[in-house]
C-alpha cells in the first residue's frame, strides 16, 4: 500500500510540472483564443535568462524577479512583432506561426547557450517529508504550492478584474469587443506577456529537476497539452487537476500495467487527449462554446 | 514496324550507353591503378602527392558538442602535412561537413563528398543513425567508410558492408568490461539497469546480460526511457524499489545527469553506480555537482588530457604543442580533441600499412591491423582486426570519479581474450 501511495505521490510530482506549463497554455488561450505551441520553448528561453543572471552573480530571487519582467516584456514584444501581422488569420496560420516560433526559439537558445546541459539551483531545500512510509520531496511540495498559487491568481484575474472581463470579450469576439471600446491589441499583448511570465515560472520550477538545455520543455509540452485538454482549455483549475491526473495516470500505468511499462508510458497522455476529445471536447472543467447559427 | 523500329531502338540504346559510360567516367574521376599487383583498383581521390578525405559531423544542433572531434583530426593532419610531409609523401586534405545529427542530411553530404568532391574515403561519420543511413550508399559505391564514430556493434558483426568499419570499443565490449568487473569484484551483485529504449541501449544491455550469463551476477530490475520523456524520475523510483546493489546507467548525456542526480537525492538507496562511457564526460557530471558523483565507475580507452598522470607523456606533450600551433582557438583539455587526434593517428598507421594506395588497399588494411599501437590510446589498448574480427578496439580500462576528475584503476581489460570474439 505504501508502495502504491508512493507511486501516486511521484505521479503528482510529475503532474505539478505539467500543470505549471498547462496554466500558461490556458492563460494564452483565454486571452487570445489560440493554442501556443511555442509556450514551452518560451519558458525554456526565460529559464536561460534566469540562469544567465545567476551566472553573472545575482542571487536566485533577484534573478527570478528580473526574469519575470524580461519574460513579460518579451512576450508582449513577440505578440507585437510576430503575431500582430497575422492577427485574425485562420487558426491554421496561427498554428504554423507558433510552430515556427517553437523551432526558432529552440535553435536560438542552442546557438546562444549551446546544447550542453546546465545545472540550475533549486530554490527549495533538499530532503523529503516522511509520513506513513511515503516520502514527499520538498521540491515537489514547493512546485505544488507555487502552481496552486499561480492558479489562484489566475482565477482572481479571470473572475474578479476588469482585465479578465475584457479579455474574455476579446477572445469571444474581437470585433464586438473593439466596438464597445476595449483595446483589443493591448489585451492580446497583455495575454502574451502574462503567459510568458507564467511559463517562466514553470521553467524555473522544473529546471532544477530536468536540467537546463534547449530541449528541456519539449517533452513537458506534450503532457501539458494533455493536461489542458483534459481539464479544459479555458479553466486554470482544470489545467492543474488535468496535470495531476495525467501525471498520476502515467506513473501508475508505467508501474502497474505490464503491457504499458516504461516503453509505452509516453502513449498515456495521447490516449487521454483522444478520449477527452471524443467524449467531452470542452474538457472536464471547460465550458462548451455555443455557436449561433 | 519491324526493321526500322529495331534500328531506331538500337540507336537510342547506343546513345544511352555512351551517355552512361561518359557519366560513369565523370563520376569516378580518378579511375583505376594502371600496373602491378594493384592493377584495376580504384584510385579516386588519391595521387602520389595527395589524399582527400571527407568527414561528416554534427557541427550544429543538439549533438554539436561532438563537433570538436574534427578539430583534433585537422590539427593532427596539419601537423603531419607540415612536419612529416604527409602520410608517405601524400598531403592529407580533410573536408568536414555538417549533418546536424540528421540522417537524411548525412546521406546528402556523403553523396556530395563522394560524387562532387571525389574523396578517397569517408573518414568518420558520427552517430549510429547517420552511419546506418549512409553505409548502403558507400558500400554500393565501394568507397571506404573507415573508423566511424559510433559504438554500435553492427559495424563489426555485419558481413554485407565490407567497406564500413568502426573504431572505438563497441557497446557490447563496454558491457563486457562492466560484467567482468562485477564478476570479479562483486560476484553476487544484483544489478538494476536504466537504459535508453533504442539500438544503443539495447545493444549495451543485451551485451551485458550475455556477459553475465551463468555467473552469480543477476539483473534484478530494468527500466527503459524514451528520448522524448521529460524526466526519468519515475523509472529511478521503480529501480530503487528493487534494492539492487549495483546501478548500471545506460543513458545519453541529459538523462545521464538526471539519473546521477536522482541517485544522489535518494539517500535510502546507495548502489554502486556504473555510468556508460557515452554519459561519462565531465560536462555530464558537472551539472550534478562533483560532490554527488564521487565513486561513480565508468570505462575508457584513450588518454584524458586533464589527467595529470599524462603530464609527462610524450604523445600528450606532442598533442598539446601541436594543438596550440595548428588549432590555436581550441582548448586541448576537451577530450573530444584528443579523441580526434587518436583516431587520426590510427588512420595514419592504417594508411601507411596499406599494400596498395587504393580504396581496396585501405579497405583491406583496416581489416588487417595487427596489434597496432596508437600512442593517444591507453597503454595496453591496441588496434586489432582480422578477417573475422571487425572491431579495431575491444579493450578498456575502468575508472572511478574522485575529487574533480576520473582516476583509472585496475588493468586494461581485453574483452576479446576474456569473452572470445564478438560475432552476433
Amino acid at each position: 500500500m505504501a508502495g502504491f501511495a508512493q507511486q501516486v505521490v511521484e505521479g503528482m510530482g510529475a503532474g505539478a510540472i505539467y500543470a505549471g506549463l498547462a496554466l500558461a497554455l490556458v492563460l494564452i488561450h483565454r486571452f487570445t483564443g489560440i493554442v501556443n505551441f511555442a509556450q514551452g520553448e518560451l519558458a525554456m528561453f526565460s529559464t536561460y535568462v534566469a540562469w544567465q543572471f545567476m551566472d553573472a552573480g545575482l542571487p536566485f530571487w533577484a534573478a527570478l524577479a528580473i526574469t519575470l519582467t524580461v519574460s513579460f516584456t518579451g512576450g508582449m514584444l513577440i505578440e507585437r512583432v510576430v503575431i500582430r501581422p497575422v492577427e485574425g488569420a485562420p487558426e491554421l496560420t496561427m498554428v504554423i506561426v507558433t510552430v515556427g516560433l517553437f523551432i526558432f526559439v529552440n535553435a536560438a537558445a542552442g546557438w546562444i547557450w549551446s546544447f550542453l546541459i546546465k545545472d540550475f539551483p533549486n530554490p527549495f531545500p533538499d530532503g523529503a517529508l516522511r509520513a506513513g512510509g511515503v516520502a514527499v520531496g520538498y521540491p515537489t511540495l514547493g512546485i505544488l504550492a507555487v502552481v496552486g498559487l499561480v492558479m489562484g491568481l489566475l482565477y482572481l484575474l479571470f473572475r474578479h478584474t476588469g482585465i479578465g472581463l475584457g479579455m474574455r470579450a476579446v477572445a469571444a469576439d474581437p470585433d464586438s469587443a473593439r466596438l464597445v471600446g476595449i483595446r483589443v491589441g493591448r489585451t492580446l499583448a497583455l495575454g502574451w506577456g502574462l503567459a510568458a511570465t507564467v511559463g517562466a515560472v514553470s521553467g524555473v520550477l522544473v529546471a532544477p529537476l530536468l536540467f537546463l538545455e534547449p530541449n528541456m520543455m519539449g517533452g513537458v509540452l506534450i503532457y501539458a497539452f494533455a493536461a489542458a485538454t483534459l481539464g479544459g482549455f479555458d479553466s486554470p483549475a482544470g489545467a492543474v487537476v488535468g496535470g495531476l491526473v495525467v501525471g498520476v495516470a502515467e506513473t501508475l500505468a508505467g508501474a502497474y500495467v505490464d503491457v504499458v511499462g516504461s516503453d509505452l508510458k509516453i502513449g498515456v497522455p495521447l490516449v487521454i487527449i483522444l478520449v477527452v476529445l471524443l467524449l467531452r471536447p470542452q474538457g472536464l472543467f471547460g465550458r462548451a462554446t455555443v455557436e449561433r447559427a | 514496324m519491324g526493321a526500322s523500329t529495331i534500328r531506331r531502338t538500337a540507336a537510342v540504346a547506343a546513345v544511352l550507353l555512351a551517355a552512361t559510360a561518359c557519366g560513369g567516367r565523370g563520376d569516378d574521376g580518378g579511375g583505376t591503378a594502371a600496373s602491378g599487383a594493384c592493377k584495376g583498383q580504384q584510385t579516386t581521390g588519391i595521387t602520389d602527392k595527395s589524399i582527400k578525405l571527407g568527414g561528416i559531423y554534427p557541427l550544429s544542433g543538439p549533438a554539436s558538442a561532438y563537433g570538436d572531434i574534427p578539430k583534433g583530426i585537422k590539427a593532427y593532419f596539419d601537423y603531419v602535412n607540415a612536419e612529416q610531409n604527409g602520410i608517405g609523401g601524400r598531403k592529407v586534405e580533410f573536408l568536414v561537413r555538417d549533418d546536424g545529427y540528421q540522417p537524411p542530411k548525412a546521406v546528402e553530404e556523403a553523396r556530395r563528398l563522394v560524387e562532387q568532391e571525389q574523396v578517397f574515403a569517408l573518414f568518420q561519420t558520427l552517430g549510429t543513425p547517420s552511419t546506418a543511413a549512409t553505409w548502403d550508399y558507400t558500400n554500393q559505391r565501394k568507397v571506404p567508410q573507415v573508423f566511424v564514430a559510433t559504438g554500435a556493434s553492427l559495424w563489426g558483426t555485419d558481413t554485407r558492408h565490407p567497406w564500413t568499419i568502426g573504431w572505438q570499443p563497441n557497446y557490447v565490449s563496454e558491457a563486457r568490461v562492466y560484467a567482468r568487473y562485477l564478476k570479479t569484484d562483486r560476484p553476487a551483485a544484483k544489478v538494476a539497469v536504466l537504459y535508453q529504449n533504442d539500438d544503443f541501449g539495447k545493444d549495451l544491455l543485451g551485451g551485458f546480460k550475455k556477459a553475465i550469463a551463468g555467473s552469480g551476477v543477476k539483473v534484478v530490475a530494468e527500466q527503459s526511457y524514451e528520448v522524448s520523456d521529460p524526466s526519468i524520475d519515475p523509472q529511478m523510483r521503480n529501480l530503487a524499489g528493487s534494492k539492487a546493489d549495483v546501478f548500471l546507467n545506460v543513458t545519453t548525456p541529459k538523462f545521464g545527469s538526471q539519473a546521477l542526480a536522482a541517485d544522489a537525492r535518494n539517500t535510502d538507496w546507495n548502489p554502486l553506480h556504473i555510468v556508460n562511457n557515452v554519459a561519462a564526460s565531465r560536462t555530464v557530471l558537472q551539472p550534478v555537482g562533483f560532490k554527488n558523483v564521487q565513486g561513480v565507475v565508468s570505462a575508457t580507452y584513450y588518454k584524458d588530457p586533464t589527467d595529470p598522470q599524462w603530464n609527462d607523456d610524450a604523445e600528450m606533450r606532442l598533442y598539446r604543442a601541436k594543438m596550440k600551433q595548428y588549432a590555436p582557438g581550441a582548448d586541448p583539455n576537451i577530450p573530444y580533441h584528443a579523441f580526434g587526434w587518436a583516431v587520426a593517428s590510427s588512420f595514419h598507421k592504417a594508411m601507411q600499412a596499406a599494400k596498395c594506395p587504393t580504396r581496396e588497399g585501405l579497405r583491406d588494411s583496416v581489416r588487417n591491423l595487427n596489434n597496432v599501437q596508437v600512442d593517444m590510446l591507453l597503454p595496453g589498448v591496441t588496434l586489432q582486426t582480422g578477417p573475422d574480427d571487425g572491431f579495431p578496439i575491444e579493450s578498456m580500462q575502468l575508472m572511478r570519479f574522485k575529487g574533480e576528475r576520473w582516476e583509472l584503476f585496475g588493468n586494461v581489460i581485453d574483452t576479446r581474450k576474456e569473452f572470445g570474439p564478438l560475432t552476433d
